[in-house]
């Protein structure tokens, strides 16, 4: 089913898989949320120019899954992602948590109320 | 009881659980209006609560501690934001003390009642990372580190935002 929500979602998904599509974004990615590097030092990673990892890099930042920031005449690559996983992370921990209370819940319930009101 | 639907909002960082319970509404109220049962529930396996305050009335506390394995007491609050037994509460939660500054992490519990059974929706809003952190006792800096792997969680999910 294709639900257009007309707040560029879909697009922004697109961005996404588009960006993820090439072997070389995906190998920045991976780097990037291993810790901020440069552009110029990504640059000596891989055998291609420095203007050829920036177009990569703005394909990243066009589907915001990382950020610019300048530092002296460093350009740094930042990940976005870390952010959003780790909201992921804590909300499957608050669900396992709620599970188990729901279950406790389950077991009070399922006993007979004891006539001290208590 | 049954968990029937699940929702993790990442960007809004709210979870929403909707569970059935084999009982009338009146009577899973009291798991929540009643201390010593709700004291049976809240805290997590090892970590029993113990609740001190309990007044469920618009603006009124709740205050509980759970005492960990080593004998460490972790404090709780909720604070009232409304009340109407036996189908709606909404309270405000945090441990520590209440940080005026941010938008506080609130609570929905919602219950409906069908000849059947009864349905209860809780929601629950975290004011932050770090509030939700802290909620889990987890402490500054314990937070969990991003595996590779996740990002295609991540991918997965994506469209139910």
């Amino acid at each position: 089913m294709v639900v257009d929500r007309g707040d560029g979602a879909d697009e922004l998904i697109d961005r996404v898989f588009r960006a993820l599509a090439d072997r070389t974004r995906r190998d920045v990615l991976r780097r990037a949320m291993n810790g901020t590097l440069s552009v110029s030092g990504l640059a000596r990673l891989y055998p291609m120019s420095t203007t050829a990892v920036q177009k990569h890099v703005a394909v990243l930042e066009g589907a915001g899954l990382v950020h610019l920031t300048r530092r002296g005449r460093q350009q740094l690559v930042q990940t976005e992602i870390d952010t959003i996983a780790k909201a992921q992370s804590l909300l499957a921990e608050f669900e396992r948590l709620w599970r188990g209370r729901l279950e406790r819940m389950g077991d009070v319930l399922a006993e007979p109320l004891r006539g001290d009101g208590s | 009881m049954t968990v029937i639907a699940v929702d993790r909002d990442r960007v809004g960082l709210a979870l929403t659980i909707v569970s059935e319970f084999d009982a009338p509404a009146e009577r899973v109220w009291q798991v929540w209006a009643d201390p010593r049962q709700l004291e049976r529930w809240w805290g997590p396996p090892g970590y029993p609560a113990t609740v001190v305050d309990h007044d469920l009335t618009n603006g009124g506390r709740v205050t509980y501690y759970m005492t960990g394995p080593d004998g460490e007491k972790l404090h709780g609050w909720w604070r009232i934001i409304s009340v109407s037994p036996p189908s709606s509460l909404e309270f405000e939660e945090g441990c520590g003390p209440p940080n005026e500054d941010l938008p506080p992490t609130t609570a929905q519990v919602r219950l409906v009642e069908t000849p059947e059974m009864t349905t209860m929706t809780i929601i629950t809003r975290f004011a932050s990372i770090a509030e939700m952190e802290q909620l889990l006792g987890m402490g500054k800096g314990e937070g969990t580190k991003l595996a590779l792997g996740q990002i295609d969680a991540i991918l997965a999910t994506t469209t139910g935002s």
